[in-house]
């Protein structure tokens, strides 16, 4: 069973219709005995860091979704799914992340508008996984205030800017910053190669 | 790259596509589930779909016109025209779109925008303003002149002046002082004035906690005769969240100049896409030849 995680705020409908339409059935998961038995887990988060924190840790979800990437089920985070493999986040002082990551996300502070909404490019840094047969520079939709810092996980970066992390793996577990499921063909590619994942 | 978005958009009575001539007369462009596939594949960037005539008539927008447009849709949708409450914008949002525009609603009872964007977030929160000119001549662009609130295509000087010409002032300074032009919001379809400086509305509806503003120019709008450059860049520099340029595209020049010359973020045109008189992609590789980053798949 492919679960999206449903904390109450992401998009789980605009993820499902995608994951539906590649062909994979998948299941809005609310509580933690449903996501134990997840083969997949996809995080479509949205909206505040320290709310999906604190969502996730109400519905019990937070230890289980923690202990389930530890033992290895492949997880896709989006959006906030990638910040919370992180440490922190400047939007929500004191609220813990997973820290898969090291460090600390963080606001854009350059350009004049914030949030990014809009196409960027990537630049991927390593082929295969998410990236199989997509080619470098591709465009792909983010829509974000926050972002994390490019570490050695980083699989793709792009630049708004100053340059941050768009895709990140460590070892089970994938994060992407950009909504695969509103970029178009390429979006609905790295979701297919995701799926595709043993 | 950070590309410049090129938005078409829906207009949408009773299920159909149509798009007026300043509003009034109205044709029949087509199917909204054909055009939004057409478009898709044609790389447009985002979809806009407004339900026209709702705010006038107080009907509710069409719900299976949002879902069938949505259930094959890949790229961010935008749905507006009569959300007055919480729940029409959560309806929408159910139905498949992804963010929401608010016109008349937001004028009249602005803290549905905070409510929107404590709900459902700021990203799914685009405030729509119809902006008329009340004082000053110059759209930005030559080819206007206001009469009596009425527009009239004087002559044309399309090709006269090419637009490589426009390219430097990508951030030209907005203008300032007593002799600054002004624009008044208009609502209910720009039937109605409203009284409020249209560039002191835009920067309340950021703090409001609105994610982007679609900036309609009423003087332009219909006349295929460019964007308000002027009324762009002012309202673009005024606030820090993404403006959507609307109304008056005519060609592909007319976009160039409105992300070189108005600091448009995106640029969003209904009719000149409809009747297949341009193609997106012509349009963006045209823009690209220009120096406009653009997303060409």
């Amino acid at each position: 069973m492919i679960a999206l995680v449903d904390y109450g705020a992401g998009n789980v409908g605009s993820v499902l219709k995608a994951v539906q339409y590649l062909g994979y059935p998948a299941t809005p998961v609310s509580s933690p005995e449903l996501l134990a038995e997840a083969e997949k887990i996809i995080l479509p988060g949205q909206g505040h860091f320290g709310a999906m924190m604190k969502a996730l840790a109400e519905r019990r979800l937070l230890a289980e979704l923690r202990k389930r990437i530890g033992v290895g089920t492949p997880y896709l985070g989006i959006c906030l799914g990638l910040q919370a493999l992180y440490e922190s986040s400047e939007e929500a002082p004191g609220v813990a992340g997973l820290g898969l990551l090291c460090g600390t996300v963080i606001r854009f502070r350059v350009l004049p508008k914030v949030p990014q909404v809009g196409w960027n490019q990537l630049r991927i840094r390593a082929d295969g996984g998410l990236f199989k047969d997509i080619a470098d520079g591709s465009f792909v939709y983010f829509c974000h205030s926050f972002f994390g810092p490019v570490t050695p996980e980083s699989v793709a970066v792009t630049e708004y800017g100053e340059t941050y992390a768009a895709a990140v793996q460590k070892e089970n577990a994938w994060a992407v910053q950009f909504h695969p499921e509103k970029s178009g063909d390429v979006g609905l590619r790295v979701l297919g190669n995701f799926l595709e994942l043993p | 790259m950070f590309a410049k978005r090129i938005i078409p958009c829906l207009d949408c009575k009773d299920g159909r596509v149509v798009k007026g001539i300043q509003f009034v007369n109205l044709r029949d462009a087509g199917d909204p589930g054909e055009l939004a596939a057409v478009y898709n594949r044609e790389g447009a960037d985002e979809l806009v779909m407004l339900d026209i005539s709702a705010s006038r008539e107080g009907r509710a927008t069409l719900m299976d016109t949002v879902n069938r447009v949505a259930r094959k849709l890949f790229i961010p949708l935008t749905v507006g025209g009569g959300v007055r409450t919480l729940e029409d914008g959560r309806r929408l949002l159910g139905a498949g779109s992804d963010k929401v525009a608010i016109n008349t609603a937001a004028v009249e009872t602005p803290e549905l925008i905070t409510e929107l964007a404590e709900r459902f977030g700021s990203q799914a929160v685009v405030v729509a303003i119809d902006a008329r000119r009340t004082r000053g001549q110059e759209t930005g662009n030559s080819k206007l002149e206001i009469r009596n609130s009425k527009i009239e295509v004087l002559h044309t000087i399309r090709d006269v002046v090419p637009v490589s010409n426009f390219r430097v002032p990508v951030s030209a300074p907005p203008p300032e002082g007593p002799a600054a032009t002004n624009w008044t919001v208009v609502t209910y379809g720009g039937t109605r004035p409203t009284g409020l400086d249209a560039v002191e509305w835009a920067r309340r509806v950021e703090k409001l906690g609105c994610g982007e503003i679609l900036l309609t120019s009423m003087d332009a709008d219909g006349t295929q005769a460019g964007f308000d450059c002027v009324l762009t860049a002012t309202i673009s520099h005024a606030v820090h969240i993404p403006v959507i340029a609307s109304g008056g595209a005519g060609g592909p020049e007319h976009f160039a100049e409105v992300f070189l010359r108005g600091a448009a973020d995106a640029a969003l045109a209904a009719s000149i896409f409809h009747y297949e008189t341009h193609t997106i992609r012509s349009l963006k590789e045209y823009l690209r030849a220009r120096g406009v980053p653009v997303r060409l798949g």
